[in-house]
């Protein structure tokens, strides 16, 4: 969600019960600017919070002139002291997939992973224990990463392709229409594209190069990742994400307002077959 | 001279555009007919085929504007022009009636053969340039009308002069669809390899989708941009006006004013149902019943003895701890409850959370009826299920002869009264405030123990069926009851002190050992520094009855009904048994009520429970915070006097390991083979030899010593 429309955002976001205290919502108004302005920031957007064994991770990304650039990700554990955190390696993603369980909510905790590494000397092959130490913040990283990449999303038309390249936040955007809303083809993965390569001609045909250009929701694996609900009334479509539960991303058809907040334990629900 | 010659010749094109409608059945209805005709003529066909090639787009190419003039000249004016001086030139050759649309290019032909056919490369290099015109489009619709018409020549000239002419230049300058259909009239004659066979090209496909997207009509005025262009142009090009450029937007305008006619249907359209209406006319009823309610007498009995809680003031909490659903939406409920307490009789109600669906989700209302204002439902599914024992037991009896199924289904654990136990509460939901609650089903410990081993989804209809691996004994319905039963036994939790057991009620349950079930508000409470309440977790209490793994709160024990009943098959049925219940049953016991939660059990390395200030900026007026990591969205606070517990989630609990699909039960053994299953072999002659001789040897021995009586009897048995 945007930072500077965070009161509202946090409003029509709050059917799922993800809010903030008033003390915190009033420091990120303040801090959020703040970063904006040290960061030189184009944009910023208060992307969530993760909820931890013993404190909570506040997170914000700034985007650049271009918004599909690769995002800067921050956090805070107080809203006032925001940190800038490294960008996400495939390394990174690798070490700690071993690594399960909630957060601690200190970002020097170290996870202790012990490995069974077969070493080799000379003719005897042995096994070896190797104790792997993880550090919580690499682990926030790679999880922020990685709900960026599987469950950020935008409505279609929401942003829109410059004929130079960059990706600009489109102002003629008035909202999706009320039938539009409804479908799971209206949203798009806040990312470059990587399946609309992949798409046959036929597919491609009646794409928007200009709005097209991202992938869209509809093909998501698997299918009934999204739960979909138009709520008060269809005044608002509600998407909560079912792979990762407590991605929460809100649109009020016919108006500028939409966004997407993560409340959660930053642990993907890898039960969602069995679930549905 | 060349200009006005390419204007007329666009004119002309336009004209013969505006004939277009009609052309098109026409050419439907003719695009069959040319075969038979030109198999007729082949030469005559043939010897002019050569020149219109680049003639059959004459805007296109300056050469072939150029050539215009010489047949575009004579008609420049009316619309019907193209057609009626043509029709007698191409008569002599060709059934004038059929033939119509491709009149107009029979002329071309034939004046156009000489330039045309001295520098037929020159005219297509000159082509390539000339797409790129702005006009491009607008000359498109032209050629759209000419290509109809022309089609077959051109057609089969590139294919014979495929030498200069490559394929590529034809499809740009051919739609498909006009190469297809030239084909399906002229593989017949010339079945040399289809052209329609290459892949359209990508700026093909382009020029396909802007067309496509120009004529798409507009969902206001049915216009739609393709025909408006044209008609605009047409309007320009009659008119000639000065500076056209300047006007246009009046041009436009005009056109479409042209366009304008009376609405003669006089229907009125319905209004439509918006959802978004149909919402806020139930919600109004909330916020109306306020006022519908008359006297003031009464109404001050009913606040005295209302049971409608304070859902703003604990809403106001828990927005200090960062939950809640946001101002209106509780306000909403808070009214849905007031509806909800105003119908019913309640003795107490509370807000119990919000549990998120797939579809919709479900608002709960936590509340308990006043006495003896519950019973006939629960009684009627009591018959119910008699209803099914007896008729099991009468099947049991019909068959004496062969062994019936020993096999009996482990006894079910009764469910627990109502206001006892896992059913002390009752609970209504309702979709969304302002629309009709529903009470939920009391639950039975079966129910329990299945949701215990499933993990699904809510959907948000009551109705859905509940699809899982051990069979779920009911729908979505009970389901969710199971699961807030569940819920509130593992996170309704209170500060310590705030409840206290009543001393009398406690003999009301026979056999449980804690012996007490029941608490009351302790009225010495003194409330707990909040401080103490975030450090240390011993000072909150459960004050919901644990639910043991048999699924009910009190423990029913199974073993004492079944000794009455089925005392010999206790023996056959014990392996069976061990799957529900150990073989002695011991009673299980779980933490008694008003246990510390510091009792809790931890989920490997994870702490049950985090406790929070909910503030540490003002800490003086901050509140305690509970967050249950077992219950992901399970949340309490307390003021130190005050708490509320309140969840919001997809009512699931939190494991850190995948769910695992429970194993499947164990494959029956068969009957270990024994005495009763084997037999002995067939008696040999020599056993039954043997046996008749000792038989006899006795009866001798029996006839020495008997009198004659029994001789008579050996006769018998002879």
């Amino acid at each position: 969600m945007d930072a500077e429309s965070l009161l509202l955002s946090l409003e029509l976001a709050s059917g799922s019960g993800q809010g903030l205290s008033p003390d915190r919502r009033a420091s990120l108004l303040t801090s959020l600017m703040l970063v904006k302005r040290d960061y030189r920031y184009d944009r910023v957007l208060f992307w969530g919070r993760i909820l931890g064994l013993v404190a909570d991770y506040y997170i914000a990304q700034g985007l650049s002139e271009d918004q599909l650039a690769p995002r800067k990700t921050l956090y805070s554990l107080n809203c006032m002291e925001w940190s800038l955190l490294p960008p996400a390696t495939e390394e990174m993603m690798v070490q700690t997939s071993v690594v399960n369980g909630r957060f601690m909510g200190d970002p020097s905790h170290e996870y202790e992973h012990t490995e069974m590494q077969k070493m080799t000397e000379g003719d005897r092959v042995f096994e070896e224990e190797i104790v792997v130490q993880i550090k919580e913040e690499t682990r926030l990283v790679s999880v922020i990463d990685q709900i960026d990449k599987a469950v950020a999303i935008i409505p279609r038309g929401a942003l829109f392709k410059t004929p130079f390249g960059p990706i600009h936040v489109n102002r003629t955007f008035d909202g999706l229409s009320l039938s539009e809303a409804k479908k799971l083809s209206s949203y798009f993965h806040f990312k470059e594209a990587v399946e609309l390569k992949d798409k046959t001609l036929l597919e491609k045909a009646d794409l928007d190069p200009s709005l097209d250009f991202m992938d869209s929701l509809e093909h998501d694996i698997p299918k009934g990742s999204w739960s979909i609900q138009m709520e008060r009334g269809h005044a608002l479509v509600v998407l909560r994400s079912l792979l990762w539960p407590g991605l929460t991303f809100f649109h009020a058809p016919c108006t500028k307002n939409y966004g997407y907040i993560y409340v959660g334990t930053g642990e993907k629900n890898i039960d969602l077959p069995f679930m549905l | 001279m060349d200009d006005s010659a390419s204007l007329k010749q666009e004119k002309e094109s336009q004209e013969a555009e505006d004939a277009e409608r009609p052309g098109e059945e026409m050419t439907a209805a003719s695009s069959q007919d040319p075969e038979p005709e030109s198999s007729e003529p082949v030469e005559s066909e043939h010897g002019p085929e050569t020149g219109p090639q680049p003639g059959s787009s004459p805007p296109w190419s300056p050469q072939s504007r150029a050539s215009a003039p010489s047949d575009g000249l004579p008609e420049p004016g009316a619309a019907p022009a193209p057609r009626s001086p043509q029709e007698p030139s191409s008569s002599p050759l060709l059934p004038p009636d059929k033939q119509d649309p491709a009149a107009p290019s029979q002329s071309d032909r034939i004046t156009r053969v000489d330039p045309e056919a001295g520098t037929p490369h020159s005219g297509h290099l000159e082509q390539i340039p000339d797409k790129g015109e702005s006009t491009y489009e607008i000359f498109q619709s032209e050629r759209k009308a000419f290509g109809r018409s022309q089609q077959p020549k051109p057609h089969l000239y590139g294919q014979r002069d495929a030498s200069y002419n490559n394929s590529k230049q034809k499809e740009l300058r051919f739609d498909i669809f006009h190469e297809e259909d030239s084909n399906s009239n002229y593989t017949l004659e010339q079945p040399e390899p289809g052209i329609s066979d290459t892949a359209p090209s990508m700026l093909e496909i382009a020029v396909q989708n802007a067309k496509a997207y120009l004529l798409k009509s507009s969902s206001k005025s049915g216009l739609n941009l393709y025909d408006h262009l044209s008609s605009m142009l047409t309007k320009i090009l009659d008119e000639r006006p000065e500076n056209a450029v300047d006007i246009i937007e009046n041009i436009s305008r005009d056109v479409k004013m042209a366009y304008f006619s009376k609405k003669l249907d006089t229907l009125q359209s319905e209004n439509e149902m918006l959802p978004i209406y149909e919402i806020a006319e139930k919600q109004k009823a909330l916020f109306l019943q306020g006022n519908l309610e008359g006297a003031d007498q009464e109404l001050e009995d009913e606040i005295a003895e209302n049971s409608l809680p304070n859902v703003m003031e604990s809403a106001f909490y828990f927005e200090q701890a960062g939950v809640g659903l946001g101002t209106d939406e509780t306000y909403r409920i808070f009214l849905g409850l007031k509806q909800l307490t105003d119908t019913h009789p309640f003795h107490r109600c509370r807000f119990w959370g919000k549990i998120l669906g797939l579809e919709m989700n479900y608002i709960v209302a936590e509340v308990e009826f006043r006495d003896g204002e519950d019973e006939e439902e629960v009684e009627e599914e009591d018959v119910a299920e008699e209803r099914d024992n007896g008729e099991s037991e009468a099947d049991e009896d019909e068959e004496d002869e062969l062994p019936k199924s020993f096999y009996k289904a482990p006894q079910a654990v009764p469910k627990e009264e109502s206001r006892t136990g896992a059913n002390k509460y009752v609970y209504f939901v309702c979709n969304e405030p302002g629309r009709p609650w529903v009470k939920l089903p009391s639950v039975t410990p079966a129910q329990i123990v299945i949701a215990r081993k499933i993990k699904k989804f809510f959907t948000g209809r009551l109705d859905a069926p509940i699809i899982s691996y051990p069979p779920f004994p009911g729908n979505e319905s009970n389901y969710l009851r199971a699961q807030i039963a569940r819920i509130s036994a593992g996170t309704h939790v209170s500060p310590l002190g705030f409840y206290q057991f009543v001393e009398e009620e406690g003999e009301e349950e026979e056999e449980v050992e804690g012996g007490r079930d029941s608490f009351e508000e302790n009225p010495d409470f003194e409330g707990i520094q909040v401080t103490d309440l975030v450090e240390s977790l011993s000072s909150w209490v459960h004050h919901v009855q644990h639910i043991l793994p048999q699924g009910r709160c009190n423990w029913f024990n199974p073993k004492e009904k079944s000794e009455e009943e089925e005392e010999e098959e206790d023996e056959e049925k014990e392996e069976e048994e061990k799957g529900e219940e150990p073989d002695y049953i011991e009673q299980e016991v779980g933490p008694p009520l008003l246990t510390p939660i510091s009792e809790d059990l931890e989920i490997q390395n994870t702490p049950p429970w985090t406790t929070r200030l909910s503030s540490n900026l003002i800490p003086q007026y901050a509140i305690a915070v509970l967050r249950s990591n077992l219950w992901p969205g399970a949340y309490t606070f307390s003021n130190g006097r005050k708490f509320e517990n309140f969840y919001i989630g997809w009512g699931l609990k939190y494991s850190p390991d995948n769910y695992t699909p429970p194993v499947p039960p164990q494959v029956y053994q068969e009957y270990p083979s024994g005495p009763e299953i084997t037999e002995m072999d067939d008696p040999s002659v020599e056993e039954e030899q043997a046996f008749r001789a000792a038989q006899e040897a006795v009866l001798a021995a029996e006839r020495k010593e008997e009198t004659e009586e029994e001789e008579d009897e050996d006769d018998d048995d002879d």
